[in-house]
């Protein structure tokens, strides 16, 4: 029934292997640059797979994910500024408001399905971004220059380059660890179950909006985290990452890698970013070619590059 | 006289101007298997909707057990005993046969805030749904994508899922629709098996069926119950043989 050995789990082997691997190539090579792109591609593959844990699993479209990497990055910049530089509290500042964001955003949304759902989170994260675009005190629409990085008290020192890229690539990792497991356990079953039918799910006995919710919020959550790593990456944070053709883009990295398959939004991450670091260095109308190459896939490759592998797997 | 297991007080529900459910009343005693019977958009579907809470009446109440269940939401029915199939097949279309049989298991042990085991491998969910496929003769395609079942089995899961939610009281609606001959007399073999175990309330259109196998007959027409009583008082009663005459001949034939 099953090859031994599946090409997708091949691929994502793969990818995870290069990712580790990568910063032994930067050293070698002498190319840091590289390092550097791939702190925001492992980063952004986060905040992705965090996405399609409501988007992929649970069937939430959520058009306002973005704001998270503002929250989260605000978070950290905000604390910064105050002069409160420990990691020990700004990560978990950014790790809460993000959840309690997605509470209530959550709770309001969730009374909505397809496309107003869509529509009222996008207008909630439009919403942070002009808030965010207000606060005078930490820079409104310039954004804000964090001077210093996250202070980890000796145990990781974020300033360093290979280390804050391990980091950033051990969240990753957990994060996906914890999503396998998450769809895995009878949570999981019952929102991929509500993501399927939620008119049947309620009739054998699940409070559907109650599930959805708690599901809404860890992703959130999730995502709160990419937005502090972000944050330290650029050692800046502004309005602008929060702005709806982010989240936009997160969308596309998940629906490009497969929705709803574990590794899809880390190789649609990966791909995303990529195309676009390769194509703007060819011409500055990269977005010329990378329009037609992802519609492409999407009208072709159905469930993403993982769609594509799976059928390579079977045929 | 025994409380009914089921009691229906004056329902109304309108869309529009239209009156689908008018001031329906109705009682159906524990162990009882009731079929309600009428033409095509007489409101047999509507009312089975708000009995389940997917609609909400607009007058009237629904008593479980003595309970009333009027304002509660399904899934709240559900964990108190009341199962139902759907007219139009309602399963998880990318799970397997046994996984939707363990989520109906699962929604009935306990709250689903759990994150870290891996629910498939859950020996007690898995055995209820065996069970419960083994009951409607499913256990051979257990591990079959719904979405590859034939319309016959995946009436037939439809059934298994709401046996796994040890149902007081099972609302069936047309469990027949769009069956074959041998797969109705299949669905007719296997419902007079389990109405010794559960109450049955039985919508269909195939009065073969329901007259072989309902206890009582309700009947609907334009929302309002015109008759209700045995079969065989069915059978002889006028009003019901005017709704049905050109309709469907099925009862005057015999009566």
């Amino acid at each position: 029934m099953k090859l031994p050995l599946d090409v997708r789990t091949l691929v994502a082997g793969l990818v995870v292997a290069g990712l580790l691997l990568l910063p032994l190539y930067s050293f070698l090579s002498g190319n840091v640059f590289v390092l550097t792109l791939f702190t925001r591609i492992v980063i952004l593959a986060l905040a992705a797979a965090s996405l399609n844990l409501i988007m992929g699993y649970g069937g939430m479209m959520s058009f306002g994910h973005a704001a998270y990497l503002g929250i989260g990055g605000y978070a950290v910049g905000m604390l910064a500024q105050e002069g409160v530089g420990s990691g020990f509290v700004q990560f978990p500042v950014a790790l809460m408001a993000s959840a309690f964001y997605a509470l209530v955003i959550g709770a309001l949304s969730l009374r909505t399905r397809g496309v107003y759902f869509i529509m009222i989170t996008l207008a909630f994260a439009q919403m942070a971004y002009y808030v965010a675009s207000g606060l005078a005190r930490y820079g409104g629409d310039d954004g804000l220059t964090i001077y210093k990085r996250s202070d980890f008290a000796g145990l990781i020192n974020l300033s360093n380059r290979v280390q804050f890229y391990y980091l950033c690539l051990a969240c990753l990792l957990a994060t996906v660890f914890l999503i396998w497991r998450i769809v895995n356990s009878r949570f999981g079953l019952v929102v991929q179950g509500l993501r399927s039918n939620e008119q049947r799910m309620q009739a054998i006995g699940f409070p559907a909006k109650r599930y959805k919710l708690v599901c809404f919020v860890i992703a959130g959550t999730m995502c709160g985290l990419a937005g502090a790593l972000l944050a330290n990456n650029t050692d800046f944070v502004s309005p602008a990452v929060m702005y709806w053709t982010r989240s936009g883009d997160l969308m596309v990295m998940v629906i490009l890698g497969g929705m709803g398959t574990l590794f899809g939004p880390v190789i649609g991450a990966v791909v995303y970013l990529l195309l676009e670091e390769l194509l703007s260095q060819i011409t500055e109308y990269w977005a010329l070619i990378m329009g037609p190459l992802l519609l492409l896939i999407v009208l072709f490759g159905r469930g993403g590059i993982m769609g594509l592998l799976g059928r390579l797997n079977r045929g | 006289m025994a409380d009914p297991l089921l009691r229906v007080d004056g329902l109304v529900r309108r869309f529009g101007g239209i009156l689908a459910t008018d001031h329906v009343s109705l009682d159906v005693a524990r162990g009882e298997l009731h079929a309600i019977i009428g033409p095509n958009g007489a409101g047999k579907t509507t009312l089975i909707s708000q009995l389940t809470g997917h609609l909400a009446p607009h007058a009237g109440s629904i008593f479980l057990g003595g309970r009333d269940i009027t304002g509660l939401p399904a899934y709240r029915r559900s964990t108190l005993g009341l199962a139902r199939s759907f007219q139009v097949t309602s399963l998880l279309p990318d799970f397997t046969a046994a996984d939707n049989v363990a989520l109906a298991a699962q929604a009935h042990d306990g709250h689903s805030f759990r994150f870290w085991g891996n629910a498939r491998k859950e020996r007690g969910l898995r055995e209820a749904a065996r069970a419960a496929l083994e009951r409607v003769g499913l256990v051979g395609r257990a591990d079959v994508p719904v979405s590859k079942l034939s319309h016959g089995e995946q009436r037939e899961l439809e059934l298994a899922v709401a046996l796994a939610t040890k149902p007081q009281l099972l609302l069936l609606d047309e469990p027949m629709a769009g069956l074959g001959a041998t797969e109705s007399a299949r669905m007719v073999k296997l419902l007079s098996e389990l109405r010794k175990e559960v109450t049955i309330v039985l919508v269909e259109h195939d009065m073969e069926a329901v007259f072989a196998l309902a206890d009582r007959i309700s009947v609907l027409v334009y929302g309002r119950v015109i008759a209700s009583g045995l079969p065989s008082e069915i059978r002889q009663n006028d009003e019901v043989k005017r709704a049905y005459l050109g309709d469907q001949h099925v009862v005057v034939k015999r009566g």
